[in-house]
């Protein structure tokens, strides 16, 4: 079978990479970039654990080939901190305990980061219904959202 | 399975035309690559038509909207223009799964999916939205209630494509809406779909369509359920009928999402609720 | 070792919530889960599963498979030991099947490739011939004469005779005399109830990294709440000694108790001896929710009598817990939790392990006790209703207390049912006004907890810092609290000290982390290691001091003399000693190694508030209160988050989540798109309240908080749900369609 040569930009490094048609973004961000901070939890665009922004949109990088990947701009959950500080929403989520066993962590930072960026000021239902596609089974979704409603309010207060 | 990223339809459809086994368009890719990971269907051609011009326009045109291709739902919901003059329509295509799918779901794609279920296949019913295809014999337009023809079967011939929706021109003194039934808030597929279009003519509906998803082997533009609020200013009676109708509509099946009984109950009940929706836009926006 | 009553009180970091210290790295990404490792040369797996519910399997042709040059190997059930017995065979059974299918997604194969396209590819050519037999996959029909039999011969002794083969175990507890107390009562009401099979539906599916040598020396790398069980589990299924497989458990992305199951870890093993490569072996969702364990789903008939004035006069309930493939569904549990938060002097309860064609259950966050809960608390919802009396105040009047006899059998000891009630009856929750359309349902819930085996070291570093290693798998944020604990006895800040989970080669055997067991038992392994340090720590300053080891005690992170007699010294700082300690008796470590008893059990006291769209049958929850007896708090927020998580799985669990076969036996919503977890915008805040009754049997007074707070959601939905609709709900998930049938039957009959 052969393989297709994609030329990407991830989390602002240019990369290269050879992939089956079959293979997804999500599998060419695990499997050739060791970037493993993106979740496989189903498959399906169902769990939202391995959200990626293509080009600053969010997505579900198991429901986009490795091969959509060429010539776009590509940020993960890896990407999120700058430097050695984390972004205010990790912090948050650290202090608040939005997360138990983390699994589900990466999809939501990736989320909610692109929910603010596109709306500073969002209301508790805003946020519920935005996350709707990260599945999180450990926290009922309590701390999350209380982290996200935090950190907006503090992001807003500095801008 | 061979990927191909074209630069224009015809070289889609000539791609499409001399495949060798099974095709499949490439937009948003939220079924087609789904279908590809649970092992359900996987193309010996898949072909991407993101890359071709034009296919993200979403364009006034002739009084109505030209929505592109490959348009994903996260887009059409940031047309505040489009959202104001089609409000139901924006609304079916933005309930299709979560936040993440809205950044690549289409409405051609959702069409073509060809799912009795498809929440954005009713408003289209209910709009009159029409398609432009190619295909190796040329280009034609056909409305959108022509295309499903049965579950995940649609009326396209071997090398034909989607390359635009027409959404027709709103007019004054009507609205749209669209509600769907699921179990949860959100990230479920329909167990009942409703959309009704209405004009007014002063308090009394003078046009109407009412269309049904999840009720049959394809998505029913049900006339009866029209005609029993057409002339009415949807009084309590014409509400009933409308209910009747839509609920006499129905051929469902039982099936892990829902029951015969249970379809055909609350179909009837979206469609109240959807008309009277639909009906207060009209009277809001006056 | 008992509660530490001068602690009381006096905790410096214990209740303080600082940060997780594995936060970092779950926020940044680098945390490494399951499926996150490679291995040079590593090789992919992928399992072929049964398509059908009941088979026997004829031939397995691996010959188009093994044509791939990226395909290395195939195991099938020739690839494993051989002559296990009882609950190994079991497990391997269930591992990899033998002569027969026993359910849909039953694995018969396995083949390892160079991709994990390769070998999904594979996987798909390896033919298997199966001669389809009848199945079953409902528990009364399972039960029922013509049932066709899942294994012959499974049924251990305590089944009475007469029943049909597929029931393998029997249960029965309870005091006094039911019908005598039946006759006391002013109103009884008999009632039965049934719900589905639930899966825990952690996120992170399965996975794991085997390398197994020719010499039967391995590694193992995967998610799991128990890699000492993974270890022992391996070793027998592959044939080697456990002492020459080192496991190391990855973070775990949730488990619920659906990882303290094996499952794939042997067959990743026995394809790497075949290939000598290091193999990969990743479940797909589509896997998981065939193959791995759901909770039982149940039939339960109960009957209750009460007075006019709200005494519980006696209680009885039948519990069929249809349990998969294998035996094992907790029936036990289900009847000895139903009536424990009572106190009462007539019940009696059976229960019924029941085998059927579905994967064989698994632990689910207090296995057996949510199902109970639901069906003995509607009972009494229904009784408090019709006799016009409070819910919270008939639970008041007939809880359990310190000294009651309990339902299954022992006294209990401290216990803190009352006050949960009591503060669930002062919460602003159970006194607000209930808006039209609403119904409000409270519900108590009860679960044992367990200690276990536990063995931990602590080990202090020259510059006055501590390394606690444990080995039990970090489910919830334990690595916080063990800190704490340890910070707390050493007297050194929280910052100060890291905790690891620790290979199979670093400690001692540790039970898998279940039960609410690992903020109790290695907290309380922990809390020992520190104190044995601080003795060998005084020992040291005593040496110095040149004084009695006894003259010297610990106080806030400082040896010091213990009085006037003792010497007049200047206290020695923890770094003060460790820095030479080398030349003083060499290294300092801190152990403990034991199996503690003194769990407590716990109660909680849920209210929450429904509002049911009678057009539609659909449910929203708009209010939800957890009232939970911790015992000892050590990470409240950490304690919230289990109540938290606790009751949204419940309301998961009570509405829309259920395992949904078809006539030929195949699970039909094997994916989250259609088994339907709750989703951020299904659910409301959960306040939470804390109570905190020591456990006499922990020195700092801790319960295990995991489980139970899954146990009262069941019944306080069902029981807000039937308010608000007008209607008992019996039946769970109480979806939609359900909801509207019930209505239809008392509208229309």
């Amino acid at each position: 079978m052969s393989m297709i040569h994609v030329s990407t930009t991830i989390n602002g490094d240019e990369a290269e990479f050879l992939c089956d048609p079959r293979e997804t973004l999500l599998d060419v961000l695990r499997d050739k970039l060791a970037l493993t901070g993106a979740k496989e939890g189903c498959g399906t665009g169902d769990c939202g654990a391995c959200s990626v922004t293509v080009d600053g949109r969010l997505v579900c990088s198991c429901l986009v080939l490795g091969a959509e990947a060429q010539g776009k701009s590509i940020t993960t959950v890896e990407g999120i901190a700058e430097g050695e500080s984390l972004h205010p929403l990790q912090e948050k989520f650290i202090e608040y305990a939005a997360l138990q066993c983390g699994i589900c962590t990466p999809g939501i930072l990736v989320a909610t980061k692109a929910l603010l960026e596109k709306n500073p000021d969002p209301t508790e239902t805003e946020v519920r219904y935005w996350l709707a596609g990260n599945l999180c089974r450990c926290t009922g979704y309590d701390k999350i959202i209380r982290a996200v409603m935090d950190t907006a309010a503090d992001l807003r207060k500095a801008s | 399975m061979q990927y191909h990223s074209p630069a224009s339809f015809e070289d889609a459809v000539g791609i499409a035309a001399s495949a060798d086994g099974t095709t499949r368009f490439l937009a948003g890719g939220t079924d087609v690559l789904v279908q590809l990971r649970a092992d359900v269907f996987t193309p010996d051609v898949l072909i991407d038509v993101k890359n071709i011009e034009g296919v993200k326009d979403i364009v006034c045109e002739d009084g109505g909207w030209r929505i592109g291709a490959a348009v994903s739902g996260a887009e059409m919901s940031e047309n505040a223009e489009l959202a104001r003059q089609w409000p139901g329509l924006v609304e079916a295509m933005d309930l299709i799964g979560s936040t993440q799918v809205q950044g690549r779901a289409t409405l051609v794609g959702n069409l073509c999916n060809g799912s009795p279920a498809a929440d954005s296949v009713p408003a289209m019913f209910a709009a009159d939205v029409s398609a432009n295809i190619t295909g190796p014999n040329g280009e034609r337009r056909v409305a959108v209630s022509e295309i499903p023809v049965g579950p995940g079967k649609t009326s396209l011939e071997k090398g034909e494509v989607i390359t635009a929706l027409h959404i027709p021109q709103r007019g004054d003194n009507a609205a749209d809406a669209y509600l769907r039934f699921i179990p949860r808030t959100e990230m479920d597929i329909a167990v009942v779909g409703c959309a009704v279009n209405l004009r007014l003519d002063g308090d009394t509906i003078s046009e109407a369509r009412v269309s049904l998803g999840a009720v049959a082997p394809k998505v029913l533009l049900v006339d009866e359920a029209a005609q029993a609020i057409i002339g009415t200013s949807l009084d309590e009676n014409a509400l009933n009928a409308l209910a009747a109708a839509a609920s006499a509509a129905c051929n469902p099946i039982n099936d892990k999402r829902g029951t015969i009984k249970f379809r055909t109950h609350v179909a009837g009940v979206l469609a109240r609720r959807a008309a009277k929706i639909a009906y207060d836009r009209v009277r809001a926006s006056k | 070792m008992a509660l530490d009553d001068k602690k009381n009180g006096e905790f410096k970091v214990v209740g303080t919530r600082p940060n997780r210290p594995d936060g970092v790295d779950k926020v940044t990404g680098r945390a490494r889960f399951g499926a996150d490792v490679s291995a040079p040369g590593m090789l992919h797996a992928a399992i072929v599963r049964s398509p059908h519910a009941h088979a026997k399997i004829l031939k397995i042709d691996t010959s188009r498979a093994m044509a791939s040059k990226d395909v290395k190997a195939v195991v099938t059930r020739a690839d494993f030991a051989e002559g296990l017995e009882g609950d190994d065979l079991n497990v391997l059974e269930n591992v990899m099947a033998g002569e027969k299918a026993l359910y849909d997604g039953h694995a018969v194969a396995a083949v390892a490739a160079t991709s994990p396209l390769a070998a999904r590819d594979a996987a798909k050519l390896i033919d298997v011939t199966y001669e389809i037999l009848p199945h079953v996959t409902d528990v009364d029909k399972a039960m029922a004469k013509d049932a066709p039999v899942i294994r012959e011969g499974a049924a251990d002794k305590s089944v009475p005779p007469g029943l049909h083969p597929n029931v393998v175990r029997y249960h029965e507890s309870g005091h006094g005399d039911v019908e005598e107390g039946f006759a006391q009562a002013d109103l009884v009401i008999e009632d039965s109830f049934v719900t589905e099979a639930a899966h825990q539906g952690y996120i992170e599916p399965h996975a794991c990294l085997a390398q197994l040598d020719a010499d039967g020396k391995g590694e193992v790398w995967c998610c799991t709440q128990g890699h000492f069980n993974v270890q022992k589990i391996c070793a027998k299924l592959v044939g080697t000694d456990a002492s020459q497989i080192r496991v190391t458990a990855s973070e775990i992305g949730g488990g619920f108790g659906g990882k303290t199951a094996v499952f794939i870890e042997p067959v990743a093993l026995a394809l790497s001896r075949k290939t000598n490569r290091p193999v990969k072996l990743v479940m797909s969702r589509a896997e998981v929710f065939r193959a791995t364990g759901p909770t039982a789903s149940t039939s339960m008939d109960i009957k209750i009598g009460m007075t006019s004035d709200g005494k519980i006069t006696a209680g009885q309930g039948t519990f069929r817990l249809q349990g998969g493939a294998f035996p094992g569904a907790p029936m036990e549990f289900t009847a000895m939790c139903a009536f424990a938060p009572y106190n009462l002097e007539n019940v009696f309860q059976v229960g019924y392990d029941v085998m059927s064609n579905r994967p064989k259950q698994a632990a689910y966050r207090a296995p057996g006790s949510p199902m109970a809960a639901f069906a003995v608390e509607s009972v009494i919802d229904e009784l408090c209703s019709q006799l016009g009396l409070d819910p919270i105040e008939v639970r008041l009047m007939n809880a359990s207390k310190e000294g009651t006899k309990a339902s299954y059998g022992p006294r209990f000891d401290r216990i803190g049912l009352v006050e949960t009630l009591e503060a669930a009856k002062a919460h602003p929750h159970y006194s607000a006004p209930l808006a039209e359309g609403l119904g409000r349902g409270v519900s108590c819930g009860f679960w044992f907890n367990h200690g276990g085996e536990t063995a931990v070291t602590l080990a202090l570093s020259e510059d006055g810092t501590a390394a606690l290693s444990v080995g039990t798998p970090d489910i919830g944020g334990s690595r916080a609290s063990m800190c704490q604990m340890v910070a707390e006895e050493l007297g050194i800040p929280y910052e100060k000290i890291r905790t690891t989970v620790a290979d199979t080669a670093t400690l001692g055997y540790n039970e898998v982390s279940h039960g609410s067991r690992v903020t109790y038992a290695s907290g309380l392994a922990a809390i020992n290691a520190s104190r044995d340090a601080v003795e060998k720590l005084c020992g040291r300053a005593a040496a110095k001091w040149g004084i009695d080891p006894e003259a010297v005690y610990w106080d806030s992170g400082y040896a010091k003399p213990s009085g006037p007699n003792a010497g007049d010294f200047e206290p020695l700082a923890l770094a003060d000693i460790t820095k030479n300690m080398g030349a003083t008796g060499g290294p300092i470590v801190g152990h403990f190694e034991a199996t503690p008893e003194g769990a407590g059990v716990s109660f909680a006291t849920h209210i929450v508030d429904a509002r049911v769209d009678k057009e539609t049958g659909k449910t929203s929850v708009e209010r939800y209160t957890v009232v939970q007896d911790a015992g000892k708090a050590i990470h409240p927020t950490y304690v919230e988050g289990q109540y938290q998580g606790g009751a949204a799985q419940g309301i998961g669990w009570a509405l829309n989540e259920e395992y949904i076969y078809g006539e030929d036996g195949r699970l039909q919503n094997a994916n989250f798109l259609d088994y339907r977890i709750p989703v951020a915008s299904d659910l409301p805040m959960i306040d939470t309240v804390i109570v905190e009754v020591p456990n006499p049997g922990h020195p700092y007074g801790v319960r295990g908080v995991g489980e139970t707070s899954i146990c009262p959601p069941l019944a306080a939905i069902a029981n807000a749900v039937s308010g608000a609709a007008g209607v008992r709900l019996k039946q769970l998930p109480m979806s939609p369609p359900r909801i509207l049938e019930a209505l239809d039957v008392q509208a229309n009959g």
